[in-house]
């Protein structure tokens, strides 16, 4: 094709053209200059953001970030893009894209005023409902059949939080364990240390699949809150989110957003090839229909 | 970077309303401080012993301290502390695991933590006082068994008084590092100092206060450390021996 061809030629013309179109700034402008962009991920947000057997980044939020990426390297016209992958965890998420380290978090992060404060968000690639994962034979039904137990959640998310000021405001007298990460939570859960586990739905079921015994676990209970994920960004950088924004709105309106969700939710995914038939929610389908960036809380 | 600075933070109340930010901050103080001491404590007494162990004549109770040393100052402290806290409890009696697993999960995560450190410092500490007591002149045991002194005697009266007073400034070192290693309990989830810094973050999603005011208490808690330890020097010197004026 001639076009082909016709690139390379188009790419010289213009970068010798520095003011082109428009004057880039914030994080476009840092990834032309460079040609590098640093993408933050999960380690164990399954199936979200999380390493397969390989070692290889895979999951839901991984594909709408790729997706972005793509994006970016189109808008900017870019010939390559070198893709720099940083794990995060759910404590150092924020300051690591606040100071520059990472420009773009999409994993399993959620969108809420407080954050917002400091970082924006894409528009929203989730909608999650925080609810329990309990022993089937525990005889935990709901949050209120926690009181005087151990129950075990996440360090430095919107779970901990929640059941933190629950348990203060209905003086259950639960034990509350924070773990490290979700893979811990779990582990602090199958080894008996704690009644349950509290988390955002969708996780938990991710957790389900990696259990030895995935048909001992139940999740449970109505959830306490209803939260967005979006994908993190340095806040103030305006042309970078529409960017991103765009290519997720694209996804969602074109209907290959619905695919992905099947891919992930619907279908066996690694490590252990489980299914976690979890179904389109309500939330989803109106966000699918209807992309936008709100924090729910 | 348009970072939004706000100091007065440390003021605001918490979520859940018992307390404010800086109350728990403190709070994480006195968990890294009595975690720290504890394990402090420990460390010198199976130190010494292991230490001990190491200078006796024959060839068992020194192999079994060099066993010792080796064993938990070439593990990484972070997989000592997952044995302590994951793998122990497994390995249990079926029934001793599930007791201990039922405990409040705070005195579970603290009595892993102060285990880890305790033996993790040992090790360490058990090296200096056998340097300490290999620094001193031969003459001295045999001094002390041709005075008539049995073996531990020896030992309680003459080596360990001498080198414990010359191995001072290597104890200050550790002693400031248990207080720094003491943050690997925040990884299991016990609240001290560390983990509360990062609990901050979360809540008031300002990183920059809490880590330096974190920073901070810190380094008060090893000044504080070092100031005492200082003392303790001064006033143990043996004249005539290292470090002494």
């Amino acid at each position: 094709m001639s076009y082909r061809r016709l690139l390379p030629a188009a790419l010289a013309l213009a970068l010798a053209l520095p003011a082109g179109a428009a004057e880039l700034t914030g994080t476009l402008k840092k990834v032309k200059e460079s040609g590098t962009i640093t993408l933050g991920h999960r380690e164990s947000s399954i199936p979200f953001s999380y390493y397969d057997d390989q070692q290889h980044v895979i999951g839901y939020s991984q594909e709408f970030m790729l997706h972005a990426v793509d994006a970016v390297k189109k808008d900017l016209k870019l010939a390559k893009l070198d893709v720099k992958l940083l794990p995060v965890t759910s404590q150092n998420r924020i300051p690591l894209v606040e100071n520059g380290t990472v420009d773009l978090e999409c994993g399993s992060t959620t969108n809420n005023l407080e954050r917002q404060k400091q970082v924006d968000f894409s528009t929203t690639i989730f909608v999650i409902g925080t609810r329990l994962l309990v022993r089937k034979d525990s005889g935990i039904k709901d949050f209120p059949d926690l009181a005087g137990k151990n129950v075990v959640t996440t360090a430095g998310t919107t779970s901990e939080r929640l059941l933190r000021k629950y348990n203060e405001e209905h003086k259950l007298g639960m034990k509350i364990i924070s773990a490290k990460d979700h893979g811990e939570s779990f582990l602090t859960l199958e080894t008996g240390r704690a009644a349950a586990f509290m988390m955002d739905d969708a996780l938990l079921y991710g957790e389900l699949a990696k259990a030895k015994r995935p048909g001992d676990w139940v999740v449970v209970g109505k959830p306490m809150s209803r939260e967005a994920y979006g994908c993190m960004l340095r806040k103030g950088d305006a042309p970078f989110k529409k960017v991103v924004d765009a290519a997720i709105t694209r996804l969602m309106t074109s209907g290959e957003a619905a695919k992905i969700y099947a891919k992930w939710f619907q279908h066996p995914v690694p490590p252990k090839g489980l299914n976690l038939n979890f179904p389109l929610s309500d939330d989803m389908k109106a966000l699918f229909a209807h992309p936008n960036d709100k924090a729910l809380d | 970077m348009n970072y939004h600075w706000n100091w007065g933070v440390f003021l605001a109340r918490t979520p859940s309303g018992e307390s404010t930010y800086l109350g728990w901050l403190l709070q994480g103080l006195w968990w890294t401080v009595a975690l720290s001491l504890a394990a402090w404590a420990l460390a010198l007494l199976l130190g010494t012993i292991f230490g001990v162990l190491r200078t006796v004549p024959g060839r068992w109770l020194p192999g079994l301290g060099a066993a010792y040393v080796e064993l938990f100052r070439n593990v990484p402290l972070l997989v000592q502390l997952f044995s302590w806290y994951f793998v122990m409890p497994e390995l249990l009696p079926r029934a001793w695991g599930d007791a201990i697993k039922q405990l409040d999960p705070m005195l579970q995560q603290f009595l892993a933590a102060w285990l880890c450190l305790g033996t993790f410092t040992a090790a360490r500490v058990a090296e200096q006082v056998r340097a300490g007591i290999g620094s001193l002149p031969r003459g001295q045991r045999a001094a002390g068994l041709a005075l008539g002194l049995t073996l531990p005697q020896t030992y309680r009266h003459v080596l360990l008084p001498m080198s414990f007073r010359i191995i001072v400034p290597p104890l200050t070192s550790e002693f400031l590092n248990v207080f720094k290693n003491s943050a690997v309990a925040s990884t299991i989830g016990l609240i001290e100092l560390s983990r509360q810094s990062q609990q901050l973050v979360d809540y008031t999603a300002q990183p920059y206060e809490a880590f330096i005011a974190v920073t901070l208490l810190y380094l008060l808690v090893n000044v504080v450390v070092m100031g005492g330890m200082r003392w303790v020097e001064s006033r143990s010197r043996v004249p005539g021996f290292i470090g002494s004026k």
